[in-house]
């Protein structure tokens, strides 16, 4: 060990303007989650497989029974599959925001000279990349297994807008939900609550039709069902009608609301 | 205040819903110098450890960090400060250069001189062949020796230190010491939280004790020490009887006992001369001393020395930092 030499003030911080420490911060963050991805390999490949589980699962063992009344089923499923996918890897953030919280990264980056709600801006940009990763390799897998698109160019486009819109709406749902669970464990149990739910009960798997009348109601009302009609209207190019512009409404209202709340909650967090 | 005052809290008070932690604390830290903030778990050193690193606000009192009030001027604070809290709050997936060079850049500093003070940090800190490999292959020590480094990275004047040693080994305590003391010679400011006399004995300019929220006593270690005792004679007599017998004839100033043990202790200078005295004297009168030892005094010698009671967990804070110790480990 060489000797230790400190001296107080013998580096000073550059001054810049405040803009750009939000920006460079932020990046700082981003580039932190980044690593993250490709550091935690285990995790982006649980990420990436389990979607083609389900896939491969509803494929061939439920697709002979469920009756879509028009498209195939692996036609039909995959717009369901990509948006579950996108609901549970946003639980990814509030697995990464729980971990900061326990282990005591998000106080120590609140006691720096910063605007330290870039944390939860690097968590949510790292869901958005692992969701692209996520989603391309899903598509993949589905094109050999029947999935016949029609979409065109300008519809992927679309497509591809939407699901990052939506990510990025779940995503923040996902940060408040970590902040709220404070542990992994926690984090588990709120996500089987929330995600589950808004998942199956919607039409990523069935068409809603077949539900119950009150379930049908939910169902057919929630974001997830118009943002999942969207995409597979675009998919196979069939008329989207109202969901794409109500998808549109859903997760800018979502947005809108979800990052002020988390953005108080994690300024609040310790100092209650 | 003194503009010698690195921290400088007057009747410093926070209570986490009805329970009252901090009761009107009054502390002064000089600049350059440590100091070290001894106390049992839920003394609430970490409540007040929150105040003036800015993560949590005071209820009521005045608490100043470098000449910046923590409320008024928390960015000034944090411009001024470094934290390592009692958990290593370094990142898992990063390598420790990545982790230093990514505190340096949060701490605003330009790209070289964080690459350049993570280097450096990292020799200092014996963590070079380590730099390059992700911190989840680390050992403890190693993390902690690493989340030391990243509060210096940016040469701030203060640095708060909560519980440094708890949980490492004895070797990865003393590792840690070591680092500390080095840091002693510096012209930096440190305040310390622990649990252990010794470890404020080694590493501090000057000790407060904390109970229940308030200071009980202040003073250098060795004024501490010196009332209290440098080495600490314990006797455990046979029955009740003896204890009485034995209480009454050494009962001093200093002198502690406990009836349920049936133990006196008496503060020595520690040489022999002066033990086999007190040894004779028993003797003497008759009285059969069961077992003894010689051990340097405790947190709970400090405590039963000043307030009568053993340093006794209090009802744990109620806060996150408090309720998490039990899942770290």
């Amino acid at each position: 060990m060489t000797e230790l030499t400190y001296k107080t003030g013998a580096v000073q911080p550059l001054h810049r303007s405040s803009l750009y420490w939000m920006i460079s911060d932020s990046l700082v963050f981003i580039g932190r989650s980044m690593k993250h991805i490709v550091k935690n390999r285990d995790q982006l490949l649980g990420l990436t497989i389990q979607p083609v589980m389900f896939m491969l699962l509803f494929r061939y063992v439920f697709g002979g029974a469920i009756s879509t009344g028009g498209a195939t089923y692996v036609n039909f499923l995959v717009a369901g599959i990509l948006i579950q996918s996108v609901a549970f890897g946003s639980l990814t953030t509030s697995l990464s925001v729980a971990t900061d919280l326990q282990r005591g990264i998000i106080d120590r980056i609140k006691s720096l000279p910063i605007a330290s709600g870039g944390l939860l801006m690097g968590h949510v940009t790292a869901d958005l990349a692992r969701n692209i990763i996520q989603a391309l390799v899903m598509i993949g897998v589905g094109l050999l297994v029947g999935f016949r698109p029609t979409a065109s160019v300008v519809d992927w486009f679309e497509i591809a807008g939407l699901v990052m819109l939506f990510t990025f709406a779940l995503s923040w749902m996902a940060a408040i939900m970590g902040l709220v669970a404070k542990t992994v464990e926690s984090v588990q149990w709120l996500g089987f609550f929330v995600v589950f739910p808004i998942t199956f009960a919607s039409a990523a798997f069935v068409p809603t039709s077949t539900m119950p009348g009150w379930l049908r109601a939910f169902a057919e009302n929630q974001p997830v069902t118009h943002v999942i009609e969207a995409i597979r209207a675009l998919m196979l190019g069939t008329p989207v009608g109202d969901h794409a512009w109500i998808s549109v409404i859903w997760c800018v209202g979502l947005i809108v609301i979800f990052v002020p709340i988390a953005g108080w909650m994690f300024r609040k967090h310790s100092g209650r | 205040m003194s503009s010698n005052n690195a921290i400088l809290i007057k009747d410093l008070r926070h209570s986490f819903k009805k329970l009252e932690v901090l009761k009107g604390l009054n502390l002064t830290v000089e600049k350059g110098t440590i100091l070290a903030l001894l106390g049992p778990n839920g003394a609430g050193k970490t409540t007040t450890i929150r105040i003036l690193s800015t993560l949590l606000r005071p209820d009521a009192g005045e608490v100043m960090v470098n000449g910046y009030n923590v409320v008024a001027h928390g960015q000034k604070v944090r411009e001024s400060i470094g934290l390592t809290g009692q958990y290593a709050a370094v990142d898992e997936f990063l390598t420790g250069v990545e982790n230093l060079e990514m505190m340096g850049r949060l701490y605003h500093l330009s790209s070289a001189d964080a690459k350049r003070r993570a280097k450096e940090l990292l020799q200092q800190f014996d963590l070079v062949e380590a730099g390059d490999r992700a911190v989840k292959t680390y050992s403890g020590g190693m993390r902690r020796r690493l989340d030391l480094a990243a509060s210096l990275i940016a040469t701030p004047p203060i640095i708060f230190l909560d519980e440094p040693t708890t949980g490492l080994d004895p070797r990865s305590r003393l590792a840690m010491w070591d680092i500390i003391e080095k840091l002693v010679e510096a012209d930096v400011t440190i305040l310390l939280t622990t649990q252990h006399l010794e470890e404020a004995d080694r590493l501090a300019d000057r000790v407060a004790v904390l109970d229940n929220g308030i200071i009980i006593t202040e003073g250098t270690a060795d004024q501490l020490k010196s009332q209290v005792g440098n080495e600490r004679l314990e006797i455990v007599l046979k029955d009740g009887n003896t204890f009485t017998q034995a209480l009454t004839l050494l009962n001093a100033s200093g002198v502690l006992s406990d009836e349920k043990n049936r133990s006196v202790s008496i503060p020595t200078d520690g040489n022999v001369a002066e033990v086999r005295r007190v040894l004779d004297m028993v003797e003497k009168a008759g009285i059969h001393i069961e077992t003894l030892s010689l051990h340097k005094p405790t947190l709970d010698d400090v405590f039963l020395h000043f307030t009568g009671h053993k340093a006794e967990e209090e009802k744990p804070e109620d806060n996150d930092a408090e309720s998490k110790k039990g899942q770290k480990k």
